[in-house]
């Protein structure tokens, strides 16, 4: 009997092993093949490739800088705005809002992450980058004109009309995990900050939140992967523009929709290894990224457990 | 039992015999710009040929010149000429066969301005290079006497994905720009010394449609559907042409053309001829591997640019010119299957 258990979990064992292995596999598969493409390229220009601020596919001079540039600008940008709405939004989903109301919105924020990145970039083009020109740039324009950020032509499409729609579409994202995340906190945990006399921002602000940072974080980590990817609707709005501005009115350029743009078309084999090199750049790009959101959830982690946050901070 | 298996016997047999009638399939991939009215022809001809089915997938020109030069379609297409090394590189001798041709326009969207504006070459080149900003400058308002064109700056827009439209557009600007040729070239994606990309035509268009001020190259069917405002060209004679379908047919007409079809019909020669025009070519093996096939594609290609011509009006297309399809009647004889 024991040894027939054994010899189950054993097997049960060997055969999770090899599903996460396949992922391993998968991800240096990946990167073998694009670094194997992309030698050509790599081979041409070295690191000069990172810094480089052409892109000429005719006279084949190629450069990544200003595609690296656009990538991180929208992604953080559409972080900067997504995150306290997403979060917001959660927190009134799990603490306030009335279930009735709370269940169809959950619906409705399902629904918003199953609409496809096409439809999100046309809807843009004909909805949003009007409303960009007339509206809401000339009102950065008029109030903030100041900043460096909000200078210069504008257009319509470029890297804020971008943004916002990378905003909208990470937005349920981070409205799911939160929800899910702050639902999981321990309802002994609220209850005792009640007790304390505690009023109910204060018991979200020191019970809910510290309690829910990590998972919190790593929502919003899972939507920056979608916005660093991100490429249709990108395409469709950000003006492709080989350019390096520090004003988001300006029109940009990111990896994954030169890629898109120039793919089908590309012809010539150092052209199209620099394609492939650029997406061997957007994985690498990923994976720092990536890299910094956990340690940061790590330093987050390691003072919690080094043990002040979870006790109610001065109530 | 016995009767049963009989049956599905007989079932099979049937089955088998109605494989061995079906119609022969052709694959073909390449140019995303003919597709309305490849898919059409296709869906005529598996009428009037019901042996022979054709399957097509536009997916670029650059796509179909790499899969027929592998072999894995039976023709490909391209709006874009192959080049001598390309041609060297494939296993066997390509043919250009035309099939129709297109035009790109320049769209407009000037306040004040609905339609009738004239560009020479030279200032298309400039505002291209980013030399024009103005729309008010003295060399565009010197052509358009007539019209009064407000003091903004020009917003230029292009396309961002690799195009044969856009191969054709700055083509153009190579024969009419020696600046152009020596800092830009051409192909199928270029590098822009300035303007918005936006991806398509209806990416172009929509900028062009809701940007006070702005320009962009389209093709011709893809404005006269949407009902935008496109600008007269000055041809090589010195001739503002409007764009039409009969003007891009003249581009092809009373001009030299090589026996290999490779040519660029931009800056036609033609007195008549709006000089933004080209060809769109089937590429076909002159030795056909497969004899079923082979005849097949031929048989099709001939009732192509024949009575296939007369479809070409209602999908905006402009048709070949008589003299090249004599041409093209000698070619496909040299097609061996």
């Amino acid at each position: 009997m024991k040894s027939r258990k054994d010899g189950g979990d054993r097997l049960f064992q060997a055969a999770m092993m090899g599903f996460a292995l396949i992922i391993v596999l998968l991800i240096v598969g990946i990167i073998t093949e694009l670094t194997r493409s992309s030698m050509l390229s790599i081979k041409h220009f070295g690191f000069s490739f990172f810094t480089g601020m052409t892109w000429d596919p005719v006279f084949e001079n190629f450069g990544a800088l200003p595609f690296i540039y656009g990538t991180l600008v929208t992604s953080l940008v559409a972080l900067l705005i997504a995150v306290p709405i997403g979060v917001g939004t959660a927190i009134y989903l799990a603490e306030y809002a009335p279930p009735f109301l709370r269940k169809s919105m959950s619906l409705l924020v399902d629904l918003l992450a199953a609409i496809p990145s096409v439809v999100y970039g046309l809807w843009a083009i004909f909805e949003l980058v009007p409303l960009m020109r007339t509206n809401i740039q000339p009102f950065l324009g008029k109030y903030l004109g100041f900043l460096p950020f909000f200078q210069g032509p504008n257009y319509g499409v470029g890297m804020l009309a971008a943004s916002l729609v990378l905003a909208i579409m990470i937005v349920p994202f981070i409205i799911s995990i939160s929800r899910e995340v702050i639902m999981t906190v321990p309802h002994v945990y609220k209850e005792a900050a009640y007790a304390l006399g505690s009023t109910r921002w204060e018991a979200v602000r020191s019970i809910i939140l510290s309690y829910g940072k990590t998972g919190i974080l790593g929502g919003v980590i899972l939507a920056l992967g979608r916005a660093i990817g991100e490429t249709m609707a990108v395409t469709m709005i950000i003006g492709n523009n080989v350019t390096i501005s520090p004003s988001l009115f300006s029109p940009g350029y990111t990896l994954a929709s030169v890629i898109a743009n120039e793919f089908t078309e590309a012809t010539g084999n150092l052209y199209l290894s620099a394609l492939i090199e650029m997406g061997l750049v957007l994985f690498i790009v990923s994976i720092i990224v990536n890299m910094i959101a956990r340690m940061l959830i790590w330093s987050v982690t390691q003072k919690q457990s080094t043990g002040t946050t979870l006790k109610p901070r001065a109530l | 039992m016995v009767k049963k298996i009989i049956t599905i016997l007989a079932g099979l047999g049937i089955a088998a015999t109605a494989f061995a009638a079906a119609p022969v399939l052709i694959n073909g991939a390449g140019a995303t710009f003919p597709y309305p009215i490849y898919s059409k022809w296709f869906d005529v001809y598996s009428t009037i040929n019901p042996d022979a089915r054709f399957n097509y997938q536009s997916i670029g020109s650059g796509g179909g010149i790499k899969q027929i030069t592998s072999g894995t379609v039976d023709f490909g297409a391209s709006d874009g000429p192959m080049t001598d090394q390309q041609l060297a590189d494939a296993p066997g001798r390509l043919f250009h066969i035309p099939m129709v041709m297109g035009a790109v326009v320049v769209a407009y969207n000037v306040p004040g301005v609905e339609k009738g504006l004239q560009l020479t070459p030279e200032v298309l080149a400039d505002i291209y290079l980013g030399k024009i900003t103005k729309w008010n400058d003295a060399r565009i308002t010197s052509a358009n006497t007539g019209l009064q064109i407000p003091d903004m700056p020009i917003i230029v827009a292009r396309r961002s994905d690799g195009s044969g439209t856009t191969y054709i557009f700055v083509d153009y600007l190579c024969a009419v720009s020696g600046e152009w040729k020596l800092k830009v070239g051409k192909g199928t994606s270029v590098n822009w010394p300035v303007g918005l990309g936006g991806k398509g035509n209806e990416g172009v268009a929509g900028i062009v449609r809701q940007t006070p001020g702005s320009l962009g190259y389209i093709e011709l069917s893809y404005a006269v559907k949407n009902n935008l405002a496109y600008a007269s060209i000055q041809n090589k004679s010195g001739k503002f042409i409007e764009p039409s379908l009969e003007s891009t047919s003249k581009a092809a007409e009373g001009v030299t053309i090589p026996s290999d079809f490779r040519v660029s019909l931009v800056n036609s020669a033609n007195p008549e001829a709006y000089p933004i025009s080209g060809f769109t070519w089937l590429l076909v093996y002159k030795s056909q591997a497969d004899p079923v096939k082979g005849k097949a594609l031929v048989d099709f290609m001939r009732w192509a640019v024949h009575d296939g011509q007369s479809y070409t009006k209602d999908l905006l297309y402009a048709p070949l010119p008589q003299e090249v399809v004599q041409m093209i009647d000698k070619k496909i004889e040299e097609i061996k299957y």
